[in-house]
């Protein structure tokens, strides 16, 4: 078995006018949950949209050895950070939208969340507030059995408290032996005690990566105060 | 178990420190069982690999010992608390010392004030 998730080689996306990814090399432990972090335009959400297959790569290799199928969607459950679920649906219609759209859904592993994570099934999408939406599409992702969950800023615009039950839910529902996560987000003092890997991106390059403790442990820093005061 | 994480230091090791804690406090004993890791990672909100390494770390250092399809145990007889009370003794010599240098005394005066603090409270048992 590879030592990796997912491995991205040589690496490189330009838009018009900008370079999203340049030339970059790094891996993603498998079994393990990765914090991709790094200030916005940095490169991370075009990197999590190349490996889900959502984004064309210019140049570059991605080999993803846990997905096995070759619709890699269908063994990626990949959490956008824009708002992907129909407004008209109701929390349960959308939780039976998913579970028709997806073989690996638990439709118990997704009653047990909503209730974990204070959700009402009647309730309609369009009427829940932001945090609640964070919520349910947590509860979306991780309800798929998947071999590589991939999350796109689930904490962004999320009130303090739906982000500690977001994080807490994500530590008891993680199967180490059989997943490997990637997470992107800002808040890296509130998230990063749930990180096995770090791994920042700054102007489209790698500035750190690393085992989270291992670079704790070299700096005597936190995460946070490690890429606020070294690498910024 | 209850552990403030101090986010600049490793967290394995802070729960390798919460687990020695518990046993210089006599909470768990030679033979008693940990937790499973799964639970233990639930319990402090914890990473399960953190937990994971923790317990292999205990492993090592023989504070722990795994018992195939039974679990974690703490390590039988009493090498564990002289190892922990010798962990406790050094951290305290170590904080005592640098002190001392701090206040700009040398090795021989730390030594030789060290003895006639010594010799000082024998005679007065």
């Amino acid at each position: 078995m590879n030592d990796y998730a997912v491995k991205v080689e040589n690496l490189t996306k330009k838009y018009t006018g900008s370079t999203a990814l340049a030339d970059i090399n790094l891996s993603f432990p498998a079994g393990q949950i990765t914090g991709l972090i790094g200030p916005n335009g940095s490169g991370k959400s075009t990197l999590l949209k190349i490996i889900a297959g959502l984004v064309i790569k210019d140049i570059g290799q991605v080999d993803i050895p846990v997905v096995k199928s070759k619709n890699i969607m269908d063994e990626i459950a990949f959490l956008p950070e824009i708002n992907h679920l129909y407004n008209w649906m109701k929390v349960e219609e959308a939780v039976s939208f998913f579970n028709d759209q997806y073989q690996d859904f638990s439709l118990k592993k997704a009653h047990e969340l909503i209730d974990f994570m204070n959700l009402k099934k009647t309730q309609k999408i369009k009427e829940l507030s932001k945090g609640m939406v964070g919520r349910l599409k947590l509860v979306l992702t991780l309800a798929r059995q998947v071999p590589l969950l991939i999350m796109d800023e689930p904490l962004s615009g999320i009130d303090p408290n739906s982000r500690a039950r977001i994080l807490e839910s994500l530590i008891s529902e993680y199967d180490a032996e059989k997943q490997s996560i990637i997470i992107s987000t800002h808040e890296v003092m509130e998230a990063e005690r749930y990180f096995d890997y770090v791994i920042f991106l700054e102007n489209s390059k790698v500035k750190l990566s690393g085992n989270a403790d291992d670079l704790r442990a070299e700096y005597n820093k936190s995460i946070q105060q490690l890429v606020r005061e070294v690498f910024q | 178990m209850q552990i403030d994480f101090n986010a600049a230091k490793p967290i394995y090791e802070q729960v390798i420190d919460g687990f020695k804690k518990e046993i210089a406090r006599g909470d768990l004993q030679p033979g008693d069982k940990l937790p499973s890791q799964r639970d233990m990672a639930k319990e402090i909100e914890v990473n399960p690999n953190t937990v994971q390494r923790a317990y292999r770390e205990m492993e090592n250092i023989e504070l722990v010992e795994t018992k195939r399809g039974r679990g974690t145990f703490i390590k039988e007889g009493d090498e564990v608390m002289k190892k922990i009370n010798k962990e406790m003794a050094c951290a305290a010599l170590e904080k005592f010392i640098s002190e001392m240098f701090s206040l700009g005394f040398t090795n021989d005066e730390v030594k030789e004030l060290l003895i006639e603090e010594l010799e000082g409270r024998n005679n007065n048992e």
